[in-house]
């Protein structure tokens, strides 16, 4: 990327003098109040959530309220159905991305070629990620899913097939919609990582006798590291948030079939209204989060080291 | 990105957790409403056509009281349930009136969340008595009215008048459960679906027809003693009859499907029978929206046991206690649920766009009669016949059909209504399904403090 770089840190020139500190605080000023904002928009929610973790608060019932210590965690981790929701939830992180990482990856290598009309086949394929979530979620429960109308059945229908895919393969048809969502996000950054890639590079590949599928695995898959890994991460961190194709398509059903953590927190929070119990699900769940994604990363980042 | 190689884990990490923090917070916060200021009424409603034709018409009211500012904020139902309940139960008082239905009027009113209305309906102009007394008994706690009905709803049987004389069949005028099943099996075909019926969880979708089922099949929730009776055989063998018939007979993908995909499916002309609410009426019959206009019969809800076996809705308008402008906002109230306002759809808008079952003495109103003829009369009489004190054939601790009116039920039958729509989509059976729902049931019970 060729993002503005101050003067000093470009490869090879002289190391940059000492910033006095009135420089610095010249520099930094003019940042500190987005920075504030920045702060104030994100933890201060987050520590009334965890205040709120604290006390037993039930919206429907006007006496309660008051400090519960640690019984709304015992609650929420006690909930098989909190259980329920934490392995639902892997499953669907899990199989949308690295569904959508492969499919993107996939595109993202196709589309590194040049060919006549590339611009359009690529903004055609950026465009499910521009559908708001909620329109995509309600496009595939009617267009795509449904068993009557629906295209997916009118496509093997055939072969003699007809599957209620909603009912049969809930979980499955929850990963299939966010996967045709994230496809292109994830091809996006592949596709940045692809065309930064140095010609010269793989024109000395070609010259030493490497075929293309050599070519990738030394070369090319290397490079795309750092950028699979960001795929993964931020394509993780999102998908563990799904609420819209949840509530749209199936609100949690069959049965407990996909209610993940954030649809069941709604449901603590909007249905039961136990606003206590939401908000130390809700603590939870960021702090698995944070471990998770910190974990991952340094594995992520160690193997790929180590292959390298 | 640079070429060369910082630690490169720990701002992506900061950057993941900053995203994390920030989409995880905002979640739960709610937004801001304009309100305040001399004789301003801001009023939370529901996003369906009867509310939306209120502010078309909120001229009249401005013309009469030029001193009142009427502001609307209209959300889909579920928003403004949770947006509604957040801010009473916070006594935030961002709305001077509420638009809230018959399950929440009797819970809020002991909260002490409602205004009384019968002090202000005193006015014999609004005439308090003309309206529909089942209506007004679901929407008064203690003998006291808490909510003004805007439209109100019972349920009934729609079915297909041509496809019912093809097959050489006739519908009796209030068929049982028995007989409809019989009559889904018999229509049923490729093409069309035998009935229609909501399989989507949530206690306002699938729960609703189904309450009325397990009611009078002689099934309840609880007894006086707050015992849950979810295992009985009464409820096993309503929801069993239930669950078969939409699972032989019923539409593709009903364990997904609500009032809406139902509404489509029938109003397509793909099922033959449609167990619903009684403003799905009002659908059927709008060539607009719908193909079978004309073919559609209706008949009272099939029973089992009991003599009726409808349900009973109601939108009303309250008026919450922490309004800071009440007079002028039972001024709102009696002016968007009057006979006059009645009159004023019908002459501006439509007569078939009168809100039904809100006052009798819409039903003497010959225009209207002319243009709900299909549906006005099943409506009324689904509506008069249901008995919101004791719709089963037990007593029940509450006041109420399709829920049972606690704090707690919307927790209990969301859940519930999970467990029977796996049921129907055959991943469990009906006993596993009421089994963790009788312990859900009992769990609510003892939770909720009901049993000593």
């Amino acid at each position: 990327m060729t993002a503005q770089t101050t003067p000093g840190t470009a490869r090879g020139a002289p190391a940059p003098r000492e910033l006095t500190r009135g420089e610095r605080w010249g520099r930094r000023g003019p940042l500190l109040p987005g920075l504030l904002f920045v702060i104030a928009l994100t933890q201060i929610p987050f520590l009334f959530t965890v205040y709120y973790s604290f006390q037993d608060s039930n919206l429907l019932r006007p006496e309660s309220g008051g400090f519960s210590g640690l019984a709304n965690y015992g609650a929420v981790l006690g909930d098989p159905l909190f259980r329920n929701a934490v392995v639902n939830t892997v499953l669907l992180t899990a199989g949308a991305v690295l569904l959508s990482l492969v499919l993107g990856l996939g595109l993202a290598l196709l589309l590194d070629r040049a060919f006549l009309g590339r611009g359009v086949v690529r903004t055609l394929m950026i465009t499910p990620f521009l559908v708001m979530p909620v329109a995509a979620a309600l496009l595939w429960k009617t267009s795509m899913y449904h068993p009557v109308y629906g295209l997916l059945n009118w496509v093997i229908s055939p072969f003699g097939v007809r599957v209620d895919w909603v009912n049969d393969f809930p979980l499955l048809s929850i990963i299939l919609v966010l996967a045709w969502q994230w496809t292109p996000f994830m091809m996006l950054i592949l596709l940045a990582g692809l065309q930064s890639q140095p010609p010269e590079v793989l024109e000395a590949a070609r010259v030493d006798g490497a075929g293309p599928l050599e070519t990738f695995r030394s070369i090319t898959f290397p490079h795309l590291r750092r950028f699979l890994e960001l795929a993964l991460l931020l394509g993780t961190i999102y998908i563990v948030q799904t609420f819209d194709a949840i509530y749209m398509i199936t609100q949690g059903g069959p049965g407990q079939a996909t209610t993940n953590l954030p649809y069941f927190i709604y449901l603590q929070a909007f249905r039961a209204f136990e606003v206590g119990e939401a908000a130390a699900a809700g603590v939870v769940v960021v702090a698995a989060t944070l471990v998770i994604a910190m974990f991952a990363l340094r594995v992520v980042s160690s193997l790929f080291e180590e292959e390298s | 990105m640079s070429t060369r190689t910082p630690p490169r884990g720990l701002p992506l990490t900061a950057a993941a957790t900053g995203l994390v923090l920030m989409a995880t917070a905002c979640a739960g916060a709610g937004g801001e409403a304009s309100g305040g200021g001399e004789r301003v009424v801001t009023v939370a409603t529901v996003a369906n056509p009867q509310m939306e034709d209120i502010e078309s018409l909120i001229g009249e009211f401005n013309d009469q009281h030029d001193d009142i500012t009427v502001e609307f904020v209209v959300l889909p139902e579920n928003q403004l349930r949770d947006r509604v309940t957040q801010d009473i139960a916070t006594q935030s008082g961002q709305y001077d009136v509420v638009t809230v239905g018959t399950y929440e009027v009797p819970i809020w009113a002991e909260n002490g969340w409602l205004l009384g209305l019968d002090e202000y309906a005193a006015d014999p102009e609004y005439d308090i008595d003309d309206i529909i007394p089942t209506v007004r008994s679901a929407l008064s706690y203690d003998d006291q009215m808490y909510g003004a009905p805007f439209y109100g709803e019972s349920s009934f049987l729609m079915y297909r008048t041509d496809l019912f004389e093809e097959a050489g069949l006739e519908m009796p005028d209030q068929p049982t459960w028995e007989e409809v099943a019989g009559f889904a099996a018999e229509l049923d075909d490729s093409d069309t679906a035998g009935i229609c019926l909501r399989g989507v969880p949530g206690w306002g979708e699938l729960l609703a027809p189904l309450n009325t089922v397990i009611l009078t099949h002689g099934g309840q929730w609880y007894d006086e003693e707050w015992n849950a009776h979810l295992d009985s055989p009464e409820v096993q063998e309503a929801v069993q009859t239930y669950v078969d018939l939409v699972r032989d007979h019923g539409q593709a993908g009903a364990p997904n499907a609500g009032f809406t995909e139902c509404l489509t499916t029938m109003a397509q002309g793909d099922a033959a029978m449609f167990y619903d609410s009684t403003v799905a009426a009002g659908n059927l019959e709008d060539p607009e929206s719908s193909s079978v206009v004309g073919d559609i019969g209706y008949v009272a809800a099939p029973v089992a046991e009991t003599d009726h076996a409808g349900w009973l809705w109601a939108w009303a308008l309250s008026i919450p206690s922490t309004s800071t402008d009440p007079e002028a906002a039972w001024e709102f109230v009696s002016w968007a649920t009057s006979k006059e306002y009645h009159r004023l759809v019908g002459e501006e808008l439509g007569w078939e766009r009168v809100p039904p079952g809100a006052r009798v003495s819409t039903y003497d109103i010959p225009e209207y009669q002319e243009a709900a003829a299909a549906f006005a009369g099943p409506t009324f009489e689904a509506i008069e016949n249901v008995d919101v004190e004791q719709p089963g054939l037990h007593p029940q601790p509450w006041t109420g059909v399709q829920y049972v009116a606690i704090p707690e039920f919307q927790d209990l039958g969301t859940r519930v209504s999970q467990e029977i729509s796996a049921a129907i989509a055959g991943q469990q059976s009906v006993e596993e399904a009421l089994a963790t729902s009788q312990e859900y049931a009992e769990e609510t019970a003892e939770s909720g403090g009901y049993r000593d």
